[in-house]
């Protein structure tokens, strides 16, 4: 039953993936990677969701997770393209060597 | 058939939303049928979509003035339309329409004048409504979605400029890891009151014994989303590299309609479901509005390009408006309604001018190129001095105005020494407004191009500066106006 689990359990692993993801945005160069890791960071949010729908008994939770699950590809999706249009002009994914623009 | 889903009045509710959704899909279908030099009929449809929606607009808030309602809501409490959003709503109708006057000739002359530019500006629309209405967690992180996305694209649209995909890129990065904490901070905020809606947040919330550590991790990460969306310092990395490298009509945009709509989210977040733990944010409130004050005027002196300039400036006017929040009282809140006003004419002015700039052959974004515009286009050059001096805040521009309230709302609630430090950063803003005005008056003009006025340029540029002009000599209807949109902090 996952019902045993509690729910201090879930807020762990949801922090763990939320901390994972954002150190990944900050640390990594290669931009595929820094567009997987905000996907993990909306998979945190989405396991509080679900945790804290059932925890509560209330269903708002796992409507609002669905949605999130709709963003998360709408956003790759136009991540993705942007990457495309730039890999077509410069040849290159890393994010240091986007300098065009200083940072 | 739906009637136990919906009732007439939700309907009512999104009507404007639905408009603008139906009319940007119809630009997306007609825009096949227009030949390559008639595009602009895609403004026109754009225009019609806006008017339409504003027609709505209205009939919606004569209803409720006739009934007597000072807010409706739909959707089981999801959506209200109050005086608040349906302030917000006119701000974005009258932005976007601007800048769709000033966007046609920008296309043209960077050759790819498409539908789905307007057709994105219309769904950027769609979400900054649903910012100013929502009153629900799930509903405001979607319509935030929707406007993100849309101008995401819109600022990587020149597809072979280098520059408008570096900026896209990581407009598009920081914009969805904000995204995603702010996400975080929603998810927390859900499972600590067990509801979605905005009230019922905050009433679980005034419930709970203080110090929950867990309440201030929502908080941090929700107040982190947020500041990362209007551009405050720390989180203000991306708005340079966006404003620099999106294309300026876009840029012009984005400085202006999607700004004043993460206000609305940041204002409605911060005095509906974050209104009981004022105690823990006005301190850190505090130190963003200095931060933000003192590095978006500092960094503005060095730079020599206009759109970069412009986006420290803008930064640096988000300072100013959040002071409105840190003193809280109604002069305060009235404040940043007027601010926000005056800002969106005044900005759109400027680069209403900075569009006109951008030739054949010519970019027209650095300071150098506004060298001389006075011997050039005198017209254009003064319409620059006033929006210039009006962004400084110098009376009887409309700048003053927006200014008087934040410092007067700031004296009120015994905030002087934020009130010295705001009055002595307008005094560096003037040092590099009139950098700019020095280049205009005083200097010989380095490429001897007419300028290029179109009419829709024209038209833009007449509209933004008989406001900034109306709004500073005679300002009783707009603060009154703005009076209507104070959105009450909940206690």
């Amino acid at each position: 039953m996952p019902g045993n689990v509690p729910i201090t359990h879930y807020l762990f692993l949801s922090t763990a993936l939320f901390t994972l993801g954002v150190i990944g945005v900050l640390a990594r160069r290669n931009i595929v990677i820094i567009l997987m890791s905000i996907e993990l960071i909306l998979n945190a949010v989405n396991i509080n969701l679900v945790a804290f729908s059932r925890h509560l008994a209330s269903v708002s939770g796992q409507a609002f997770a669905v949605f999130i699950i709709a963003d998360a590809a709408a956003e790759a999706a136009v991540g993705l393209g942007i990457i495309i249009a730039m890999f077509r002009n410069r040849g290159t994914i890393q994010a240091d060597e986007l300098d065009l623009l200083k940072w | 058939m739906f009637n136990e889903f919906f009732s007439r009045q939700d309907l009512l509710l999104i009507k404007p939303a639905v408009l603008l959704a139906l009319f940007g899909c119809g630009i997306l279908l007609t825009d096949l049928l227009h030949e390559r030099r008639h595009k602009y009929l895609n403004a026109v449809t754009a225009l019609l979509g806006l008017g339409f929606t504003g027609v709505q607009l209205a009939l919606i808030q004569r209803a409720m003035s006739a009934a007597g309602y000072s807010e409706v809501s739909g959707f089981s409490g999801g959506l209200v339309v109050d005086g608040f959003a349906l302030y917000f709503t006119w701000i974005f109708l009258i932005a976007t329409a601007i800048a769709i006057l000033f966007s046609v000739r920008y296309l043209e002359v960077e050759n790819e004048h498409h539908g789905e530019y307007y057709a994105l500006m219309l769904f950027s629309l769609v979400g900054m409504y649903f910012l100013a209405t929502a009153m629900d967690l799930i509903t405001l992180f979607i319509g935030l979605e929707t406007m993100a996305l849309s101008v995401y694209v819109l600022a990587g649209f020149l597809r072979g400029d280098r520059r408008s995909n570096e900026a896209a890129m990581k407009y598009f990065l920081l914009g969805a890891f904000s995204s995603g904490i702010l996400a975080y901070g929603f998810s927390l905020l859900y499972g600590l009151t067990g509801s979605t809606n905005l009230r019922a947040v905050a009433d679980a919330l005034v419930a709970r014994p203080s110090g929950d550590p867990v309440v201030y991790l929502a908080l941090i990460t929700t107040a982190t989303g947020l500041l990362f969306k209007v551009a405050a310092v720390p989180f203000h990395q991306w708005a340079p590299d966006a404003y620099e490298g999106a294309p300026t009509s876009i840029t012009g945009f984005m400085s202006t309609a999607p700004k004043a709509a993460a206000f609305a989210f940041l204002l409605r977040v911060f005095l509906v479901p974050l209104a009981p733990l004022r105690p823990a944010w006005e301190g850190l409130l505090v130190v963003v509005c200095v931060l933000t004050m003192v590095v978006g005027n500092l960094a503005a002196i060095s730079q020599n390009n206009t759109k970069r300039l412009f986006a420290y400036s803008s930064i640096s006017h988000v300072g100013y408006m959040l002071l409105g929040l840190v003193a809280g009282n109604e002069t305060g809140l009235k404040g940043i309604a007027v601010y926000l006003l005056v800002y969106v004419f005044m900005n759109l002015g400027i680069f209403t001018v900075l569009v006109a700039l951008r030739r054949k052959d010519i970019i027209g974004d650095e300071i150098e190129d506004l060298s001389g515009l006075f011997f050039k286009n005198p017209v254009s050059a003064v319409f620059m001095l006033i929006f210039l001096l009006s962004l400084a805040g110098i009376p009887p521009t409309a700048g003053f105005l927006g200014k008087y309230f934040i410092f007067l709302s700031l004296i009120e609630t015994r905030h002087y020494v934020l009130a010295v430090i705001a009055v002595v950063f307008v005094v560096v803003a003037l040092y590099y407004y009139f950098r700019l005005v020095v280049m205009m008056f005083m200097r010989e003009a380095t490429d001897p191009e007419r300028l290029n006025i179109s009419p829709g340029v024209a038209v833009a540029l007449a509209i933004t500066l008989a406001m900034t002009l109306v709004i500073g000599i005679y300002p009783e209807p707009f603060i009154r106006l703005a009076a209507g949109s104070v959105l009450v902090p909940f206690r």
